[in-house]
């Protein structure tokens, strides 16, 4: 492990925390039906989210799938017009028009999400082609899940991307299932990063939940990639604490993985890590959940706030 | 004023889009079809070099790549060549492409032009013919555009270009040895603006792309006889010049639409409907539509020629009307 400052990894587990605050009370406000339709919640996986995007520049683009609030925050979207988003408000960053599956926040470079396993891989690829053009080193990324392995548009997307050479980075946060059914029914291939492989890519399959590890690959991929040297995989072992959706009975995980998982969350072995190390104390980390959460219930009131969208929203934006 | 060949007057719209923005880039290389003059078109190639860029056959990657480079700041056009490939791309374009302006309330413009050759080309059989447009008709934030003169196709181009909507761009293979004027310093020709191509006082046929030529060869046949059509192409379906539509069936109330899409939900099935609900009270006679069978089409040539709207076709239709 490289020698870091307390100043360097302290606010990352900070943004760990933004993003579990953040995800744990969009779970609360789902059950209290204020925020309502599809909810796929990333509790479990921030070290991903911020191991890659504390790497990025607010002119790097970001895209992701299903499961992008994480991805949004770490990008740097504003929690605020995040939460009014998934409150359907006319205040969110799509004025209530795209919800959670599709969350775009422009400003803070994060591009789309998509509701559609494997739709934003191949647009990753358009963005990577524009920076490679511009010779600024900039860089696309595209998460994704272990099920948009197996997607027509993941095998396209990586031979493209491998044969023009371009500056993106897919990071595959493998959470063994894909849906409601475990990985094994989904494809023999039980490590994603093979798939690289066949296209002559650079790839690595790391702890997901271990930031550290994720940073290191992280680094690697980025440099690769602002140096012109093309694309990487990343392959994130990870999990998911809660079902798929909000409302996922989650039937299909036996109670003990899940028990095995949660002595290894993200949060709770960097905070460990740095308490061992002495980059932080008890009640830096402390801190880090209290202001974590002051600052979400913030974006909660901005949120349910904010006035729902005119009827005459409808037929807005339709064309430009 | 000159006259050029559509393949003519296209090259010279794509040399001169591409000369006046380094945004633009052409992915795929079939533009001018897979006849002999595609060899113009590796011109282009040769004075661009990396923005003509020819993809592996992957339509869903590359029309996904071309959609999230719009969205990074580039203005791609994107070859599909033969129409039924884009079915390929669907989800790429019916899901995302078009979506994405409303999706994030304006974050996120798309302008690219996705090119395809529609329909009925000689012996391209089921698969190979399809006229995907009015599939695109119903997928909302997708501009549709069908050029069916050389005026048209290098006006239109180039209004594709500078949109900022995403564009299918439906053109066909038998259009490219069509001659017509264009005019030298010709301007680019706005979307929702349909042209009567030819007036008439007694029928009014609209017709789109390959189409507006049949009628109006049947136009010259029935004139022959006395019989005056006024042939509208509407030259864009989305948007729609509605107005000049309806101006001319309230001059005539008789009314024949032609598309090669299929019968069922077809553009002219859209338009008969719109016809229907505001230009009813001056209908003089129900009107007919000529259009593709509801089959897939056929190999052998006097099968394809059988369930291919034809000049003949046009004609019984406006007779029908007049009776």
């Amino acid at each position: 492990m490289k020698k870091r400052d307390r100043e360097e990894l302290l606010p990352l587990l900070e943004k760990m925390w933004i993003i579990r605050a953040f995800e744990e009370k969009v779970s609360e406000l789902y059950a209290k039906k204020e925020i309502l339709g599809l909810i796929h919640l990333g509790i479990g996986q921030e070290a991903v989210a911020v191991g890659i995007c504390s790497l990025l520049h607010q002119d790097d683009y970001v895209f992701s799938g299903h499961r992008a609030h994480g991805h949004a925050i770490a990008k740097g979207a504003d929690l605020g017009r995040l939460m009014a988003e998934l409150a359907g408000r006319s205040t969110g960053y799509c004025r209530g028009k795209g919800g959670s599956m599709h969350i775009v926040a422009m400003d803070a470079g994060f591009v789309a999400a998509t509701g559609i396993v494997g739709g934003t891989i191949p647009l990753a690829l358009g963005a990577a082609l524009v920076c490679k053009e511009k010779k600024k080193r900039q860089l696309a990324v595209v998460f994704f899940g272990d099920g948009a392995g197996q997607t027509g548009a993941f095998h396209e997307s990586l031979n493209i991307a491998s044969l023009w050479k371009l500056p993106v980075i897919f990071v595959c946060e493998n959470n063994g299932y894909a849906e409601f059914t475990p990985l094994s029914a989904h494809t023999v291939v039980s490590r994603l990063a093979d798939h690289a492989r066949t296209y002559s890519m650079p790839n690595v399959t790391v702890d997901g939940n271990d930031l550290l590890a994720v940073l290191d690959a992280a680094r690697e991929a980025v440099q690769r990639a602002r140096s012109g040297e093309g694309a990487t995989f990343i392959e994130c072992l990870t999990y998911r604490l809660r079902g798929h959706y909000e409302g996922d009975p989650g039937k299909y995980r036996e109670l003990s993985e899940v028990a095995e998982w949660k002595a290894k969350d993200p949060i709770a072995r960097f905070s460990e890590m740095l308490k061992q190390k002495r980059m932080a104390s008890e009640k830096q980390i402390r801190e880090a959940e209290i202001e974590a959460r002051a600052r979400v219930e913030k974006a909660v009131d901005f949120a349910l706030s904010s006035p729902w969208p005119e009827a005459d929203e409808v037929t807005k934006q339709v064309f430009a | 004023m000159r006259e050029l060949a559509y393949y003519e007057a296209k090259f010279e719209a794509l040399g001169e889009i591409m000369a006046a923005d380094e945004r633009v880039h052409l992915i795929g290389g079939t533009f001018l079809s897979l006849s002999t003059r595609r060899a113009i078109y590796q011109e282009l190639v040769k004075k661009y070099p990396g923005r003509a860029v020819s993809p592996p056959i992957s339509e869903l990657s590359f029309c996904g790549l071309a959609t999230g480079a719009a969205m990074a700041g580039l203005r791609p056009i994107v070859d599909l060549s033969t129409g039924s490939f884009i079915f390929e791309a669907w989800p790429q374009v019916a899901n995302e492409a078009a979506n994405a302006l409303y999706m994030s309330a304006g974050q996120t413009r798309v302008p690219v032009v996705f090119h395809i050759f529609h329909g009925i080309r000689g012996g391209g059989a089921a698969q190979h013919s399809h006229s995907p447009q009015a599939m695109f008709w119903n997928c909302p934030g997708l501009e549709i555009v069908l050029p069916s003169s050389p005026r048209d196709v290098k006006g239109l181009l180039k209004t594709a270009v500078a949109s900022d909507n995403p564009t299918i761009f439906v053109d066909h293979v038998q259009l490219l040895e069509v001659r017509g004027e264009v005019p030298e310093n010709d301007k680019p020709i706005p979307f929702g603006q349909a042209d009567v191509k030819r007036k008439g006082s007694d029928v009014t046929v609209i017709a789109t792309s390959l189409e507006v030529q049949k009628s109006l060869g049947a136009a010259e046949r029935l004139a022959e006889e006395g019989i005056q059509v006024e042939v509208v192409d509407p030259r864009t379906v989305v948007p729609l010049d509605f107005q000049t539509l309806l101006a001319s069936v309230e001059k005539t109330g008789r009314v024949v639409i032609v598309d090669q899409c299929h019968r069922s939900c077809g553009i002219a099935a859209e338009l008969a409907a719109r016809i229907a609900e505001e230009g009813f009270d001056k209908l003089k006679a129900p009107l007919r539509r000529v259009t593709t069978p509801d089959v897939p089409i056929p190999f052998s040539p006097p099968l394809e020629e059988f369930v291919t709207p034809s000049e003949s076709r046009i004609i019984d239709a406006v007779r029908a009307v007049l009776r």
